[in-house]
This record gives structure tokens, C-alpha cells and sequence, in this order.
């Protein structure tokens, strides 16, 4: 069958982005941004607390980390649920010896299933950012909105009455939308997402509901990307996070600040072999003059008053 | 022509065999050894496009936002990256270009086109396939190409790859037949090699798959540092073999993937180094197909051809 000659129309072949969630701008000419103290980078640690369930869907998708094994799939099942028992607590470990507040994203069922780490999170000066309600969970647009509103609002709900933070920050489970999910976040209080790949500073979304900030999140030196998509080593992660940091540190000598993220899950760099890389990462960048560590709400707020 | 359904059949039938011992001498302007051209891939990958049931455009439903915004770095920031290290090392870019982008983002188009950079058309979009076009459909593509090049830049397309290598087996022929001077769209030789086509002269264009960053990354899963090695003994090699007939090498770049900040300096570092040897023709596409016709190489090679047929026959 030939295609219809609608395939040749282009409805939205026009000036900037082909839909209107934000506007086209340029890194490189935008005006410069100085974090607070004069820092030249902000530092975004985000680590990631999932729950895979034994039963997830494979429709429409998976996202990444699911369980691939015959049902019942211990491997996986319980090689994820790992990270929650232990491998969180050697990042919260390190995370205190090194004086650093950051940010989790954590599945809100995590928050009824093993409410001890969301007190072990708050209690490390952390921030609480919603990661969906659990792996299998994904937001798409074959979602009736109802029920995308439903999962959202139960995962908010979850995780501020665990933490007894705000939670205004969103991950999805694989940074997966629908067409509707920005617009049902904001409906539910949040007010900044990381789930967009496409900037190294955060920029305005809109939505239906009023503004949504899109925070910079790294998509390839993300550390499950690496380890399980990519096959590389730990010290080959090591050099590429180092060499994303000092390209950024350097333009942000010329055009302004920037914001280095460092996406980790508990499951990853909490395992015994690979939490020395991650301190050797964070001991390299934060060795540098102009860092600024801090929980992306608080990268947010300081975008917010100086953009 | 009416087909527009891909016969089934065993072989291309686009170029014919030629060994690389013995064939006819190419050279470049000031007796250079090598042409080196840079082809980035500056594209536009739609947010909600229609499906081709060959290929669905992203791996989850519409919007696949992950990979819909990796892509949309590039254009964001990635291009910006990529320009700096190519203006550094002195090198042009041959801008594979998904047309729409001249719409969309004119500003990255007139940088481009300040700097002296040729556009070749990579399609409309990169999610708009030629796969199950009528030959009209595909016709009123490479207009579109054609027109929308020439009104945005005031150039004159002499270069084709297809949007996301879709092709059907009559492409290079409306190509051709439309006035297109070099295809990237093949794989089989490190020399360009005349294309069998039922109108014109086109040539097969040395591109690669081995140098292009979209298959180093993404599909061999490469580290920066050794995507910076791999470039640099890909040169050393084709420079060395320069002594005995022109060569060519092409670097085939995605924006959105050279240009994240993890990956640029390993890119940057190793077009220095090309840029620190003598004999090196930086060059355009349309530059090397220009000179390898202006140079009889074009006549020679068919003349070679039809030899090396009558010799195996």
C-alpha cells in the first residue's frame, strides 16, 4: 500500500518547536546565570529509588532496569530491590562523609513498602523528588488522563506524607511522558520535572495548569546507562563524568552558569565495587573552585529568581 | 516509471565490481593525499510524526520524550559545541540537513551558511521515511529538498542522503533525474565510485558507517576517548595510502551526540590532529565530486570498469 499523500503534509513544519511545551533557544546566547555565591556550577546529585514489581507489564514498554527473566523473575526482582536495602544506604553513606545534601527520586510505593529509607533520606538533609508510583507504572499516552491523574496524585500523596517535605520535583519512571503528563504534574503541585534531555540549564515548560520547570538531567552519563546499556567500566564512566564536568566548568568561565547532573541508582553505584568510583568522581569535581552542591528544588528556586 | 513496490532481487545493480589494485590514480587539488570532509547531521525528529508502517519513528508511543529531547539537544546545544571545535581546527562542515530544520531553527542555518558550509538534504525529517513513496511522492520530496535549500541559503543541492537511510531501489535514478550530484547512501568503497543510474552522473561519495558517530555511540556503544582514536587511525591510515592515489575520509557527526559535554574534546582533540598534517584537503562534498569529474577520475573509473568486465567475461 502507498503512503497517503498526507505523509507528505507537515501541519507543524514552522518557525521553532513542532508543539508548544516550550520555546527553541540557544545555550550558547542565552543570558548568563550565576548561582548563589557566585558558583559557577550547580551540582545536581539525583539518586534513584526503585521498586520493580514481580508482575510488571511489558505494554506498552519497559522501562529501563525491568525485570527481563521468565516469571518469577528472581534475578532481577531482587538484584533491584537491593538498592533499597543496602546500596542506598552506602550512597547516603558517602553522600554524609562528604557534607553533601543532593536529591532522591524515589517510587512512591517505596514510601509505604519501606518507609525507613524515606526517614534515613530526610534525615541526611536530603530532598524527596517523586519517581512515579513504581517501575512498572509508566506514563504514556495510551493512559486515560483519569488514571494517569490517579497514579501521580497516589505517588505525591505517598511520598509527602512519608517525608513530610513538599515534593514539587518529578522523575518518570524512564523519563517516559504522555502527551498529558506535564500538565497533570502541575494540576498536582509539582513545579519542576527532569525528565527532558535536551538542556544544560533549566528552562520554562508550559502547561495547561501554569509553568513547569524542565531541570537539566544527563541522559549518557546517567550510571544504570552506562553500566547496563553501554557495557563500559567503572573508571570509563569515572572519565566521561569528568570530562562532562570540566566542558562544562569551562564555558561556565565564558557563558555563564551551568548545572552538572549526576543521575545514580541505589542499584548501581551502591554496590560494593562501585562506590569508590563515585567517590572518586565527586571528590574530583567538587575540588574545584565554584560548586555548588545542592537538592535540585533549591537549583530550581535560584533559576527561578535570577532567569 | 510506475513501480512503487521494491522488486525482490538478489543485488542492488547500482555499481559494478572493481578491485582496489590497479585502478586508475586519483588526485587532489595541490597534489593533496587526502580529502577530509566533515558531514554533520543537523536534524529535526518530530515530536508526534505520522507512522510508516516499514518503520515506526521512535520505540515508544508518540511522544517518546526521552528520545525525542536528546535529539532536541543538538540544536539546543550540541551544534554550538560541534561548530566551535570545527571553526578551531579550520575545518567546513557539509551539513546533512533534514530540510524542515531551514523552518525551525534559521539560526542555526545561517551560521552554517556564514561560515561558508555546504547543505546536502538528509529528507524532510528525519521520521518521514521514502520506504512505500510512489516514485511521484518521492519526486515532490527532493523538490521540496531542492526548493527549500535554495530559498533559505541560495544554494544549489548537489548532495543526497536519505532521511534516516530509508531508500527504495529506484532512488538513486529520481535523485539523478533531479539533478543530484553525489549520494552517501553506500558503503562499498573508500574511493568515489560512479552509481549506475539511468540519467546523469552521479557518484557514490565515500560517507561511512564506521566514522559516524550515530553508530559509535549508539549502536556500538563506543567511549568519547576511543571514538577520538578510532578517527585518528582511520586518518593515519587513509593518509599513509595517500602517497599512492588521492584518498578520502568523512566524518559523519550528530550534533546531539558529538556535541555533549563528555564527548566534545575527544572529537575536538583528534580533528587537530588531522588539521596538524600537510597534504590535507579540507574539503566539501560537493568540492570532492566537483574535482573528481573536473580530474577525469569520473571517466576513468568507467573506463576501468568496462575493462575489468571485458578481462572477466
Amino acid at each position: 500500500m502507498p503512503m497517503p499523500d498526507s505523509y507528505l503534509h507537515y501541519p507543524v513544519r514552522r518557525y521553532g518547536m513542532d508543539h508548544d511545551r516550550y520555546d527553541w533557544s540557544d545555550l550558547f546566547t542565552r543570558k548568563p546565570i550565576q548561582w548563589p555565591g557566585g558558583a559557577r556550577i550547580a551540582l545536581s546529585v539525583v539518586t534513584h529509588l526503585q521498586h520493580f514489581p514481580l508482575d510488571m507489564p511489558a505494554k506498552p514498554f519497559k522501562a529501563p532496569g525491568a525485570l527481563s527473566m521468565p516469571y518469577p523473575d528472581f534475578r532481577y526482582f531482587t538484584n533491584r530491590d537491593y538498592g533499597n536495602r543496602i546500596g542506598v544506604f552506602r550512597v547516603l553513606r558517602l553522600l554524609a562523609e562528604k557534607g553533601l545534601r543532593t536529591s532522591f527520586a524515589i517510587n512512591g510505593v517505596i514510601a509505604s513498602r519501606y518507609p525507613a529509607v524515606i526517614r534515613a533520606v530526610v534525615d541526611g538533609g536530603h530532598e524527596v523528588v517523586a519517581h512515579g508510583l513504581d517501575m512498572g507504572k509508566v506514563h504514556h499516552s495510551g493512559l486515560e488522563p483519569e488514571a494517569e491523574d490517579a497514579i501521580i496524585a497516589e505517588a505525591l500523596r505517598l511520598l509527602r506524607a512519608a517525608s513530610g517535605q513538599k515534593v514539587e520535583g518529578w522523575l518518570s519512571p524512564g523519563r517516559a511522558q504522555g502527551f498529558n503528563t506535564p500538565d497533570l504534574l502541575v494540576k498536582n503541585g509539582v513545579t519542576w520535572s527532569l525528565d527532558w534531555a535536551n538542556d544544560d540549564l533549566p528552562y520554562e515548560m508550559r502547561t495547561k495548569e501554569g509553568p513547569l520547570l524542565a531541570m537539566p538531567q544527563a541522559y549518557e552519563t546517567d550510571d544504570q546507562v552506562v553500566a547496563n546499556e553501554y557495557f563500559h567500566s567503572e573508571p570509563d564512566w569515572v572519565q566521561q563524568v569528568k570530562d562532562r564536568f570540566d566542558v562544562l566548568y569551562r564555558e561556565s568561565a565564558e557563558y555563564g552558569g551551568r548545572v552538572m547532573s549526576l543521575p545514580l541508582h541505589s542499584w548501581v553505584s551502591g554496590m560494593p565495587y562501585r562506590v569508590e568510583y563515585l567517590r572518586e568522581v565527586l571528590d574530583y569535581i567538587l575540588s574545584h573552585d565554584g560548586v555548588w552542591c545542592a537538592p535540585v528544588g533549591e537549583i530550581a528556586a535560584a533559576a527561578r529568581a535570577r532567569v | 516509471m510506475t513501480e512503487s513496490v521494491n522488486e525482490i532481487r538478489s543485488d542492488l545493480g547500482l555499481y559494478d565490481y572493481l578491485p582496489w589494485p590497479g585502478r586508475p590514480k586519483i588526485t587532489w587539488p595541490g597534489g593533496a593525499k587526502i580529502a577530509v570532509w566533515i558531514a554533520p547531521n543537523i536534524e529535526f525528529y518530530e515530536y508526534d510524526p505520522p507512522n510508516n508502517p516499514t518503520r515506526t519513528p521512535w520505540a515508544r508511543p508518540n511522544p517518546d520524550v526521552l528520545q525525542y529531547s536528546h535529539r532536541d539537544y543538538g540544536n539546543r546545544a550540541g551544534w554550538q559545541r560541534m561548530m566551535a571545535a570545527m571553526d578551531r581546527a579550520g575545518f567546513r562542515g557539509s551539513v546533512s540537513l533534514n530540510v524542515a530544520l531551514c523552518d525551525h531553527h534559521p539560526e542555526i542555518i545561517r551560521a552554517c551558511a556564514d561560515r561558508g558550509w555546504e547543505f546536502f538534504s538528509h529528507g524532510i525529517y528525519n521520521t518521514r521515511y521514502v520506504y512505500n513513496m510512489t516514485i511521484e511522492q518521492e519526486r515532490a520530496i527532493i523538490r521540496d529538498a531542492f526548493d527549500t535549500v535554495r530559498q533559505h541559503t541560495g544554494q544549489e543541492l548537489a548532495g543526497w542522503l536519505s532521511p534516516a537511510l530509508s531508500n527504495n531501489l529506484w532512488t538513486m535514478d529520481l535523485l539523478s533525474e533531479a539533478g543530484i550530484q553525489y549520494t552517501c547512501d553506500m558503503f562499498h568503497d573508500d574511493q568515489p565510485m560512479p552509481v549506475k543510474v539511468k540519467t546523469g552522473r552521479l557518484i557514490s561519495m565515500p560517507y561511512s558507517l564506521e566514522m559516524n558517530d550515530v553508530i559509535v555511540y549508539n549502536s556500538q556503544k563506543v567511549t568519547p576517548r576511543h571514538y577520538g582514536e578510532i578517527i585518528k587511525r582511520q586518518f593515519d591510515q587513509l593518509y599513509k595510502e595517500g602517497d599512492e592515489s588521492g584518498t578520502v575520509m568523512c566524518i559523519p557527526l550528530h550534533p546531539y551526540l558529538v556535541g555533549q559535554p563528555h564527548r566534545i574534546e575527544a572529537f575536538a582533540e583528534a580533528i587537530d590532529y588531522i588539521a596538524g598534517h600537510e597534504g590535507v584537503w579540507k574539503a566539501t562534498g560537493r568540492e570532492i565530486a566537483a574535482h573528481y569529474h573536473a580530474s577525469g577520475a569520473y571517466d576513468a573509473m568507467i573506463a576501468a570498469m568496462a575493462a575489468h568486465d571485458r578481462g572477466t567475461r
